[in-house]
């Protein structure tokens, strides 16, 4: 069932996508892009909780796995009174922020929601977008061409 | 052994209220936040974030609040801190291929595909005292210009090195489980995936001396600096009741790998081999000592001459964690009395033998 898989991968991207926005977001766009969404209420699943991701590298950059260092991770999980269940999981330890992206993850699980609630976080990436695109013009300023010497033969 | 006393409680409590005064110095003056320090000694709460081995900016910054500027105290708070945390799991290996580059310099190609960005660098600067900071003002506004149809994609140097068999390929993941001191104490011999681990944590200056030392002919390796990048990487995780990649964020890591001695056997052509460094932040210092160490650290692998300090891994990671060494340094400074009231004991009888057996060959 090849046309299934395919449309589940793009859902998942899809899921990935606001997932990654809401990580990025700073707390006032995550409530203000809920206030958006006329979100319902959410009971907690399991309460908002800060602990450890430890970061791996791999050798060379390509090779085998090693543990770099542990970074701090908040996560939160809820279900609306409709019945889907959403998660979030952020660098970080903001557990209000946490429980607001759980909510935008539930509330995108619904199929006449998602729209609205990639509508919502439009501008978080719009704003990500010209911060990359900023920081790409002032580190292309500092793009370099060494010219090498010729070496005197005595 | 350490016997531990009791009493001092009063004394205790009021140097600590002395200790919060002089942390915040002159009334008059404004009281730092945590937030000036994060922005503002980047650098700082960079190695705190990589010493301490957790990357939270925040938390670094507050440490090295509380630490009054103490660097090892800082990192020794951060250290504490993780303790009280649960651990969720390890995340996806981070992709520094795929890094949002914030500077990348090689020192062994001129032309690179994606180009050479120097970033904000201290290199070609004069190093001349800037009085000009210590007015408050702005500073110019950062130059841009459009970026390059190229800078989008930037592959590792050390991959295009490979495409010719030039270079040693990276060691494969073959899945082996990943080793972790955090979990377990480190034996000996170490995997180099344990080496660059505590590498990694260790002390910068500890391992910037070893490093050097590696130069100046105490193992010598002949390392050129491949690549050094600074940037971003996406960070993923798979929770287990989701079963998918969940993008945490971004952090902001230094990459460095050396292009070092070739070696070759009667099986092997002769070829380059690698060290490899990463941090948290961006800590190119550290990154290029700890890439240097894990070059020498492979002697015993590639069939070295060994002997030097840095080649002798027993000795390079026992001692190269700034908070280990600290504690059994430090520790000295807690009250021995037992101790030395044990001793004083011991030289007293051993110099009553020694003048009764002087006086007895006297007579």
């Amino acid at each position: 069932m090849p046309d299934v898989e395919s449309s589940g991968n793009e859902a998942l991207a899809a899921r990935r996508a606001v997932m990654a926005l809401c990580a990025l977001a700073h707390p006032a766009e995550l409530r203000a892009a809920l206030a958006a969404s006329e979100a319902p209420e959410a009971e907690d699943l399991r309460p908002p909780e800060t602990g450890l991701v430890m970061a791996r590298g791999r050798i060379g950059g390509d090779g085998r796995r090693f543990n770099l260092g542990e970074v701090t991770v908040t996560r939160a999980a809820v279900r609306l009174a409709e019945g889907e269940t959403g998660f979030a999981y952020h660098l970080g330890r903001d557990r209000a922020k946490a429980r607001l992206a759980a909510i935008l993850d539930a509330l995108w699980q619904q199929p006449d929601r998602r729209h609205a609630v990639e509508r919502a976080l439009a501008p978080v990436a719009a704003r990500e977008e010209a911060e990359r695109q900023a920081q790409a013009r002032r580190t292309a300023a500092t793009r370099v061409d060494f010219f090498t010497l010729a070496r005197g033969e005595d | 052994m350490y016997v531990a006393v009791k009493g001092g409680e009063a004394a205790i409590a009021s140097a600590h209220r002395l200790l919060a005064e002089a942390r915040r110095g002159d009334p008059a003056v404004p009281e730092i936040g945590v937030d000036q320090i994060a922005g503002q000694l980047a650098l700082l709460v960079d190695r705190v974030m990589t010493e301490g081995s957790l990357h939270d900016r925040d938390l670094a910054a507050l440490a090295l609040k509380q630490a009054r500027g103490d660097l090892i105290e800082a990192v020794f708070l951060v250290r504490a801190y993780r303790t009280t945390l649960p651990r969720f799991g390890a995340s996806e290996p981070l992709d520094t291929g795929a890094m949002r580059l914030a500077r990348r310099v090689s020192a062994t190609y001129k032309d690179l595909p994606g180009g050479q960005v120097l970033g904000p660098t201290f290199d070609y600067t004069h190093r001349l005292i800037d009085f000009a900071l210590a007015a408050e003002g702005a500073s110019e506004p950062a130059a841009q210009a459009e970026p390059a149809p190229d800078a989008a994609r930037a592959p590792r140097v050390t991959d295009l090195l490979g495409q010719d068999g030039l270079i040693e390929a990276s060691p494969p993941d073959e899945g082996a489980p990943v080793g972790d001191l955090t979990r377990e104490p480190l034996d000996f011999p170490a995997e180099r995936d344990l080496r660059l681990q505590a590498l990694a944590r260790g002390d910068e200056g500890f391992v910037l001396a070893l490093a050097y030392s590696t130069q100046r002919g105490y193992g010598r390796t002949h390392p050129f600096v491949g690549e050094i990048r600074v940037g971003e990487v996406e960070v993923e995780f798979v929770p287990e009741e989701l079963g998918f990649a969940v993008p945490l964020g971004r952090l902001a890591v230094t990459e460095c790998q050396t292009v070092n001695q070739f070696h070759g056997s009667a099986a092997e052509a002769p070829r380059f081999t690698r060290g490899y460094g990463l941090a948290f932040g961006h800590s190119e210092r550290k990154a290029m000592a700890m890439a240097l160490v894990d070059r020498a650290l492979r002697a015993d692998e590639l069939g070295e001459a060994g002997g030097a300090p840095a080649q002798d891994q027993e000795f390079v990671l026992a001692h190269c964690d700034a908070l280990q060494a600290t504690g059994f340094v430090e520790h000295l400074k807690l009250p021995h009395y037992v101790d030395f009231q044990a001793e004083l004991e011991l030289v007293r009888r051993m110099r009553a033998e020694h003048a009764e057996a002087t006086q007895e060959a006297a007579e």
